[in-house]
């Protein structure tokens, strides 16, 4: 059976000629031949979809080391089964709160561990993803200065930079990049923020290091809007962005609670100050209180919205990645302070064990900062060979970065986090090792 | 009729910070310098099993479309399969990396690659892109697409049209992409030819419409507009969220559509996720192709991603798309087929007429004829004048019956509007106690309407209060004045 659950057809009569509810359709348009194969059962779908995702090859597989803004991150069966409860993923945007207390408290209390770690004051309930809350941001920072110039760093992601520029190169606003120092940290050294409507950095980097110049980066940016990229799990054990000045605070809340899924279904933080909450995009929750004086949640200042203010709201964004913040909720809820903490320590502990390793065999590291769980190394051969050499080992190698900084030659970037074992570890880089000899010798 | 007998769960639930305890933060192992290291994070530490109950508690005061009802004109709130969860929990599904080689991804890349192609089909247009995170997102896509496309035949043209009944996203799109937007009344609920005429021109880029319109009703005049619109050299946009009244029975290609999203989310019943993920895929005439963004996927004996296309835009989001969405759509064509498709369809709108026919001779309004699609506009302005009950009591009130409200004060052009989507997967039985339900409150002391719901977790919410207060995270809570 293939349409299930379908209603039984009324007995009334007018109801019955199905045609007639399409006569309004022209009849030169209507559709002769629907050209998709007949439907079939569950089982025979499951079946189907099984075949064609075995060619899939899974993390357990094929571990990956793969670093940037989306890694691999253990997923507690209880984020999963607080997820996968229907009566939240089946709802909508809870615009009738009675009806949606339940999602409503739950975004309330994301929109509150992300300001704690944040330091800031309003959070939304998600963008699509990091990159598109970086081009809401650079919009926001244009409306609350009404200036036109935004500035990033050159070493941030080819996907954001290209994200970014479609969300602003319509709207008359200019990017202009900030060249990184030997040390892999951006060069604010001449940063002016004149006629700047913001300044974009991120801690950690690109390149996964802490950025030390807090002080300074809180003095040059203070005539401007500065928003601070951050990564929530780092949060753990860095200072928060508001205590050196960040008006605004995008980031990548995938690996909280949130499977790989490809890169899809990511999760957008997007945050600021409460002075500039009338100027920011997206769905807010806030507290208020029932006829009987419960204390409430609700979707509020939606006068900002697209659905209220249409032209003139301040995004054009409607459903964004409710869900996803449901699981960073309760994954944080889980951990809570001290376990993500722990967590961040043994992530850095791990990208460090596997730096370590990569230099004894031979890799180099042109940047020598701290960094967190994302660092670049450049392989001793050619870095596609490696990787494809790995990959008939069942490994992913690190994320190749030639094609957008050249400079660096056959660098990579590695990622690593809890997921990766000391042994899984010590394993991939005995395979890189190994790699490395048999090349030498022939 | 379930009546008043419902009544919603209710848990007297605090926040987490209030059920929990916060540890001192411990630096001692924190590898940072000290001048780096945060100094307190007050994230509260609780045992597993009451962050269980906590979020279970939670769950039973949501209502879903697995708890009941939920016809949310234009949302398309249909019942999601259970296969399309199973399989979307799956290791080769979840544990795969956007980064990893191509090799090792054949199965995703071969999913969207039909998807890519089912959804031609299903639209009737040349080639697909899954890259945009949901509906407005498409929206904003099409529209810079139009700005390229304007652009390299060296045409300035600053204007997109809407029709005064568009969703709200659509200007707001259209404004992002750069776009001065003009709107133009609709006559009789449709599409004003005569007034489409006075605003088309050489400066117009796009004309953005959804057919069936937000009304329910199919622009008859569907082919007229496009010729209009091409004539004048513009675009025409087709926002898909009501494909789920024509799936099967007529495509926006052949309607003269040059640029096309869908809401994978709605008509293709990938659950909202209470906001969230959806997936807008776009859908464009071969003259746009050039345009999408990358990497394209493409089939050489194995598939692959494709970047090397010169004219594409980039990205317009950080990687693929929602690819569990994706994927539940994918599910979705495959499973139903094309007959089962074109039945959806069929009883999608079936359904809506059935609703409409029983309000016909009630105290709701019906404006604009008395034909409609796969979703009809009610309005309670009668009830309003007469007894001072609005739109948004009537909402309210539903859910005393167990029933969630329909979209309300949308589209803007009618007054007081309740819009249903009652969708394919009702039953009989369901449409008729929502309907009943309506009509009892239509019936109903305005007292007890306006001051409801009665039997939800909590009674009517104070959103004004919400405003005034801006109390939006845990911290502020101390502000609000009344108690847990
Ligand atoms: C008619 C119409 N257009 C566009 C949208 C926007 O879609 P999304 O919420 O997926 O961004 C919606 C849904 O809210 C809609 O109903």
């Amino acid at each position: 059976m293939a349409t299930q659950n379908l209603s039984m057809p009324p007995k009334k009569n007018r109801l019955n000629n199905i045609e007639a509810f399409f006569t309004d359709i022209p009849k030169k348009i209507l559709l002769k031949k629907f050209d998709i194969p007949k439907g079939i059962s569950e089982m025979e779908t499951k079946n189907k979809l099984k075949h064609i995702l075995k060619k899939n090859i899974p993390f357990d597989e094929a571990p990956s080391f793969l670093g940037g803004s989306v890694k691999p991150h253990y997923v507690p069966a209880v984020v999963k089964a607080i997820v996968n409860r229907s009566e939240f993923f089946t709802s909508y945007t809870p615009y009738q709160p009675e009806f949606s207390q339940g999602i409503l408290h739950v975004l309330f209390e994301y929109q509150s561990m992300i300001a704690e770690l944040t330091g800031m004051d309003t959070i939304n309930i998600s963008t699509y993803d990091s990159a598109t809350a970086l081009g809401e941001a650079a919009l926001m920072s244009s409306r609350i200065t009404k200036k036109n110039r935004f500035i990033i760093p050159a070493n941030i992601s080819w996907e954001k930079k290209t994200v970014l520029r479609n969300y602003v190169n319509n709207l008359g606003m200019e990017i202009q990049e900030l060249r990184y120092q030997d040390d892999g940290l951006v060069d604010i050294s001449e940063l002016n923020t004149k006629d700047v409507a913001g300044v974009y950095i991120e801690n950690p980097n690109f390149f996964g290091i802490f950025d030390t110049r807090l002080d300074e980066i809180r003095e040059t940016t203070e005539n401007t809007i500065l928003i601070v990229g951050i990564n929530p799990l780092g949060l753990a054990l860095m200072r928060p962005p508001n205590e050196y000045g960040a008006d605004i605070i995008i980031g990548e809340g995938q690996g909280l609670g949130n499977h790989l899924n490809l890169g899809g279904s990511l999760l957008g933080i997007f945050g600021c100050k409460k002075n500039h909450v009338r100027m920011m995009p997206g769905k807010i929750v806030g507290a208020t209180h029932d006829k009987n004086g419960k204390r409430a949640y609700c979707m509020t200042l939606q006068t900002r919205e697209q659905h209220i203010r249409r032209e003139k709201a301040t995004s054009n964004i409607c459903s964004n990645e409710a869900l996803c913040a449901v699981g960073a909720t309760v994954y944080l809820a889980l951990l809570g302070g001290l376990g993500l903490q722990e967590l961040a320590i043994t992530n850095m502990e791990r990208a460090n064990h596997l730096a370590a390793l990569l230099k004894k065999y031979g890799f180099s590291f042109p940047f020598k900062k701290q960094f967190f769980n994302d660092f670049v190394a450049i392989s001793p051969i050619n870095s596609k060979k490696l990787n494809d050499a790995l990959l008939k080992r069942k490994f992913q190698g690190g994320l190749i970065l030639k094609n957008w900084f050249p400079e660096l030659g056959e660098s990579f970037l590695f990622g690593v986090t809890e997921m990766h074992s000391i042994e899984l570890i010590n394993g991939f880089a005995e395979e890189i090792h190994e790699i490395l000899q048999t090349i030498e010798k022939t | 009729m379930k009546e008043e007998r419902y009544q919603m769960a209710y848990y007297p639930e605090l926040l987490l910070n209030e059920l929990g305890t916060n540890e001192e933060m411990d630096n001692s192992r924190n590898p940072l310098p000290v001048s780096l290291q945060r100094k307190t994070l007050k994230l509260p530490t609780l045992p597993e099993s009451e962050i269980v109950r906590h979020y279970t508690h939670l769950s039973q005061m949501n209502y879903g479309i697995d708890t009941g009802i939920y016809p949310l004109g234009s949302c398309t709130m249909k019942y999601n399969p259970k296969i399309s969860e199973e399989i979307a929990n799956w290791d080769v599904v979840t544990q795969v990396h956007p980064y990893q080689d191509d090799t090792t991804i054949q199965g995703s890349l071969q999913i969207m690659f039909e998807l890519e192609k089912l959804l031609c089909v299903i639209t009737g247009m040349d080639a697909f892109t899954l890259q945009p995170a949901a509906g407005a997102h498409g929206e904003l896509l099409g529209m810079l697409i139009a700005q390229a496309y304007h652009k390299e035949n060296g045409e300035r043209r600053d204007e997109v049209i809407i029709s005064d009944s568009a969703h709200g996203t659509n200007p707001a799109s259209a404004k992002m992409a750069g776009y001065t937007v003009i709107e133009i009344p609709s006559h009789e609920g449709v599409v004003d030819l005569d007034a489409l005429r006075s605003v088309l021109s050489s400066k117009t880029a796009a004309f953005m419409l959804t057919n069936p319109n937000t009304l329910g009703i199919f622009e008859k005049d569907i082919l007229e507009i496009s010729s209009e619109v091409k004539k004048a050299g513009a675009l025409l946009y087709y926002d898909g969220a009501n494909m789920n009244a024509i799936m099967g029975k007529a495509r926006p290609g052949d309607m003269g559509f040059d640029i096309v999203h869908l809401n994978l989310h709605k008509t293709f019943a990938a659950p909202h996720g209470g906001g969230g993920p959806g997936a807008g895929p776009v859908g464009v005439r071969k003259d746009f192709k050039k345009f999408l963004p990358i990497p394209r996927i493409r089939r050489d004996k194995k598939y692959f991603f494709s970047y090397a296309h010169p004219k594409s835009l980039g990205k317009i989001s950080q990687f693929y798309g929602n690819f569990p969405v994706l994927l539940k759509a994918y599910i979705y064509i495959i499973m139903n087929g094309g007959d089962g498709l074109t039945k959806i369809t069929e009883r999608a709108v079936h359904n809506a007429n059935y609703m409409l026919d029983r309000l016909k001779n009630s105290s709701y309004l019906i404006p604009f004829g008395k034909k409609r699609m796969h979703e009809f506009v009610a309005s309670a302005i009668n009830l309003k004048r007469e007894k001072g009950i609005r739109a948004l009591d009537i909402a309210k009130r539903l859910m005393d019956y167990g029933f969630h409200a329909p979209t309300i004060y949308f589209p803007l052009i009618v007054n007081e509007a309740l819009m249903i989507e009652p969708t394919e997967t009702e039953t009989k039985k369901s449409l008729d106690d929502y309907i009943d339900a309506l009509i009892k409150i239509s019936k109903e002391e305005p007292s007890i309407v306006k001051t409801a719901p009665h039997h939800t977790s909590f009674q009517r919410i104070d959103e004004v209060e919400a405003t005034k207060n801006a109390i939006h995270n845990w911290k502020e809570i101390a502000r609000l004045s009344v108690s847990k």
